[in-house]
């Protein structure tokens, strides 16, 4: 394997196993904010609960997401020189302001966020959880422009091989960032619903019937149920955008070699390039033509027209693109699926809410035991379909980096190809200790949250803030 | 406007050098001092590292968002000198990655999982602090030496890292010192007595070093009347270092008096250091082969980046003193209620 591939792997692990954490720091900083407000209204410890529990998971990812960020930075200058020497001039100032306005904020208040409950006063703790929480998107935000920009580019000219900017109000409100920020964003909320449900489906199989727990999994399930089909509805716009601005990306997904009209929606294919054609191909009749046009007879680009004269490919590789697109929109429907049946189920025996305080029209215990397991299982379920829609996104813009302006090929820097790929194995050796750590970290802190529950603490009293045996020093 | 102050591609170069020195030196002090701590860890006891631990938990994240700023500075400033430094430094880059991921992890880890597991973690965010010290001082030596790579420059290297480390180690004693009281604290004073030297040492090798690597940097050392204007560099820093002497020698005194001077000097000695270095390399940004001049982007870029940075800058720095106020006074440790 060369440079250039290692390279690329290396880019792809590096970035992957950043975006997992960034996508639980966005959403869970406003669901602690939800929490701390509503405990700021009521009163009630179990909103404090919550926000006690939650927040250990938010500052173990926001740990995770930082350091992870700072090798990102780095890897500009030590894999892709070329990319900051073409394009320095549009994403420079990009970074920069995701550095001057976002990092320094989150970082500073993320210390009273954590720490300063008792230190300061309560409009002020509140100040803090709601400047991390902006903070955090607003780095979401500054990053999601310029790999728009880099899928779809404008607002500047070419000089001597360099661009430079002409339009800054072009380069930010370039056409595909409404989409993919509203995309990511909502899926960062996907994502937090379904820890927090599973978690909570956790925790409750485990028998603890804590407040906060039956409340955490509620707001769960709901926002869920909430989000799944918005999210639906912009990933439908967004191909549409797509479809106008990248037409071989959306080839790719569709996995249609021809363009022509009345193309399926394939549900099953082993797209091969070789010989330019898919095999065992199962799809649904002219269904992709009337996602993508709304007509049953609308024209979908074909993968052929991505062909120069002198046989370059100018199209993505297939497989890779066709199959996560695949498994994002599958994780999509599951999620569908799995939030409204959840919903219907509490909904239906809302009477049996303990206490039936008026306005709860949700129960937990409408949920089975199959719901319950299915919302653990799904507790990780978007960080796989933030994975797959990243990789349809970067993988269909191949072989450009920025499209049509420069290729990744002219980007990698000429580090011989054994020291790229002693490096990408000790990263991903280390990526995959530290996913596993974290994985486990969760379950251990839902189930030490549990323990109080558990007749073994007979003489425990009734707060689980005092059930927790001696807090650790920094948890 | 962009002319309003002469001609843009000289000034705004300076000025973004100026920006990422400023960003490095507020590293080197801040970073420098929670990395120093963690060096320092295995020396403590259990309830010792617990403490150490809160007295840089709410700050280190932070201090390590300079570092973003000034290779994102040299990355938006200086593109291309970005592409030619960070590719030959690739190992050392990666081992400072490594270290920092480790290290940033292992703080969290160590306080969240279970406790079987806490030594793992305890001795990975020593092992990350360390690693990180030893490669950002093995870049600085090679930095000094031109960025060659041959046996000499290289085992010069190898004493700038140790040195490094060293010399985050005493700012970091010198940070515990201000931060702790009682038996650490008088451990922290033995660390800060003990690593002096280190600075000492450091400091005096890459003073001789970088002047006989470079004969332009010999001569804006060594010309008159610049050594006249030069002169009180190296005899301030003298001093700060015999008072620190001194100091470390008789502390801790009754009633905590002066906990904070010993952080306070080293703070200003890092910073005359830092400034000698600065004197030496400008208007070099990879030395002697890229100045800053030819290194720059386009100075549209630069003045979008700068009129930002003129209005963010000190709303940040405001912040973090806020946020460096509210955990004032001792450390205790630390607790989400
Ligand atoms: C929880 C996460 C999640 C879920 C459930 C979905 N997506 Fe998605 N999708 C993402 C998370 C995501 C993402 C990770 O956020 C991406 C990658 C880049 C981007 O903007 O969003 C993405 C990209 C992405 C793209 C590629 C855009 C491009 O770069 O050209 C399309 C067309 C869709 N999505 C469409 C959908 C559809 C039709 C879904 C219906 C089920 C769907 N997504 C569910
Ligand atoms: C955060 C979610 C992201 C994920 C999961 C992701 C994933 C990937 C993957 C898998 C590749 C490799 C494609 C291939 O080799 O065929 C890639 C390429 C690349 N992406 Fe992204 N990307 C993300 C966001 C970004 C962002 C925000 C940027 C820029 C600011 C970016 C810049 C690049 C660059 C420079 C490459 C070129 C290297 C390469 O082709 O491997 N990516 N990305
Ligand atoms: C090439 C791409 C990227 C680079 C260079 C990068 C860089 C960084 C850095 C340096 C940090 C640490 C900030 C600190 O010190 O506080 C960070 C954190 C963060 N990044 Fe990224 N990032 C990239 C991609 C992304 C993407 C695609 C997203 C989301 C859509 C994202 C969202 C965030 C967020 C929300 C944080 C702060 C919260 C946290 O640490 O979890 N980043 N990033």
């Amino acid at each position: 394997m060369d440079t250039l591939i290692l390279s690329r792997i290396q880019f792809g692990a590096n970035i992957s196993f950043h975006i997992l954490f960034p996508t639980i720091t966005i959403a869970l900083g406003w669901v602690l904010l939800f929490f701390r407000v509503r405990y700021g209204q009521t009163g009630d410890m179990k909103w404090m609960d919550a926000y006690r529990f939650w927040v250990k998971i938010f500052a173990l990812s926001f740990a995770m997401g930082v350091v992870s960020g700072i090798t990102m930075s780095f890897q500009f200058g030590t894999n892709w020189p070329g990319f900051m020497e073409t394009v320095g001039n549009i994403a420079g100032p990009l970074l920069a302001y995701e550095v001057l306005t976002a990092f320094f904020l989150e970082a500073a208040f993320i210390g009273i966020m954590l720490f300063g409950f008792s230190r300061v006063p309560g409009w002020l703790h509140t100040l803090a959880t709601f400047l991390v929480a902006f903070g955090t998107m607003l780095s979401a935000f500054w990053i999601i422009v310029l790999n728009s920009w880099m899928h779809t580019p404008q607002g500047f000219e070419m000089i001597d091989g360099v661009a430079h900017a002409t339009d800054w109000g072009a380069i930010i409100f370039n056409p595909s960032m409404p989409y993919r920020f509203a995309h990511m964003i909502i899926a960062s909320g996907l994502t937090v619903a379904f820890l927090i449900a599973g978690v909570s489906a956790f925790r409750w199989l485990l028998g603890d019937r804590k407040r906060d727990v039956r409340m955490t999994l509620k707001v769960g399930v709901a926002m869920a149920a909430v989000l799944i089909p918005v999210q639906i509805f912009i990933g439908d716009i967004h191909g549409l955008n797509t479809l106008e601005n990248q037409p071989q990306k959306v080839a790719a997904m569709e996995g249609n070699w021809e363009t022509s009209t009345n193309v399926p929606l394939l549900l099953f294919a082993i797209p091969d390039e070789e010989a330019r054609e898919n095999r065992f191909e199962v799809g649904i009749p002219n269904l992709a033509s009337w996602i993508l046009t709304h007509h049953a007879d609308g024209e979908v680009p074909g993968l052929n027209d991505f062909v120069a004269e002198d046989g370059t490919v100018m199209h993505p590789p297939v497989a890779p693109v066709f199959w996560s697109f695949r498994i994002m929109v599958g994780t999509g429907l599951a999620m569908l699926s799995l939030s409204w049946v959840a919903v219907f189920l509490m909904w239906r025996r809302r009477h049996l809410h303990q206490g039936q305080i008026a306005g709860h029209w949700l129960a937990v215990e409408g949920l089975p035991k199959l719901v319950l397991y299915a919302l653990v299982a799904m507790a990780f379920s978007g960080w796989l379909a933030t994975l797959a829609g990243w990789y349809t996104t970067e993988i269909g813009r191949q072989p450009w980096l920025v499209q049509g302006v420069m290729t990744t090929a002219q980007a990698v820097a000429d580090v011989p190809a054994p020291m790229v790929l002693g490096t990408l194995l000790t990263y991903l050796a280390i990526y995959a200790g530290l996913i596993f750590a974290y994985i486990g970290v969760v379950v251990y802190l839902a189930r030490k949250a549990v323990i109080g529950d558990t007749p073994s603490f007979p003489e425990t009293p009734q707060s689980p803030k005092a059930i927790v045996p001696a807090l650790q020093p920094g948890e | 406007m962009i002319d309003l102050f002469g001609d843009p591609a000289i000034w705004l170069p300076f000025a973004f050098a100026a920006l990422m020195g400023l960003s490095i030196l507020i590293y080197v002090v801040l970073d420098g001092f929670d990395l120093g701590v963690g060096i320092l860890f295995p020396m403590a006891s259990r309830v010792e590292q617990d403490r150490m631990i809160g007295s840089i938990g709410p700050f280190w994240d932070a201090n390590e968002t300079w570092l973003v700023l000034a290779v994102g500075l040299l990355l938006v400033a200086f593109p291309t000198a970005h592409g030619m430094i960070l590719s030959t430094l690739y190992l050392p880059v990666f081992i400072m990655l490594i270290g920092l991921i480790l290290r940033g992890v292992a703080f969290e880890f160590r306080a969240k999982a279970r406790s079987e597991h806490k030594r793992l973690w305890n001795a990975l965010f020593f092992g990350g602090s360390l690693a990180t010290a030893l490669a950002q001082g093995f870049m600085l030596g090679l930095y000094i030496m031109g960025l060659d790579q041959t046996p000499e420059t290289l085992a010069f290297a190898t004493l700038t890292a140790v040195f490094l480390a060293v010399g985050y180690s005493f700012i970091g004693a010198c940070w515990l010192i201000f931060k702790t009281e009682g038996a650490l604290q008088r451990k922290a004073v033995r660390w800060g007595r003990e690593s002096l030297w280190g600075v000492i040492l450091g400091m005096g090798a890459v003073s001789l070093a970088s002047p006989f690597v470079s004969t332009r940097i010999f001569d804006k050392w060594f010309s008159w009347p610049e050594a006249l204007w030069l002169s009180p560099l190296p005899l301030v820093s003298g001093g700060l270092v015999v008072a620190l002497w001194v100091l470390l020698r008789r502390m801790p005194f009754p009633g905590d008096r002066k906990a904070w001077v010993p952080f306070t000097l080293a703070t200003t000695l890092f910073t005359l250091a830092f400034g000698g270095l600065a004197y030496s390399f400008y208007p070099y940004v990879v030395p002697e082969r890229l100045t800053i001049y030819e290194a720059a982007s386009a100075p549209e870029s630069l003045l979008i980046i700068l009129v930002g940075a003129c209005f963010v800058v000190p709303v940040i720095i405001a912040y973090s003193i806020f946020a460096y106020a509210i955990f004032r006074g001792k450390a205790t440790d630390l607790r989400y209620d």
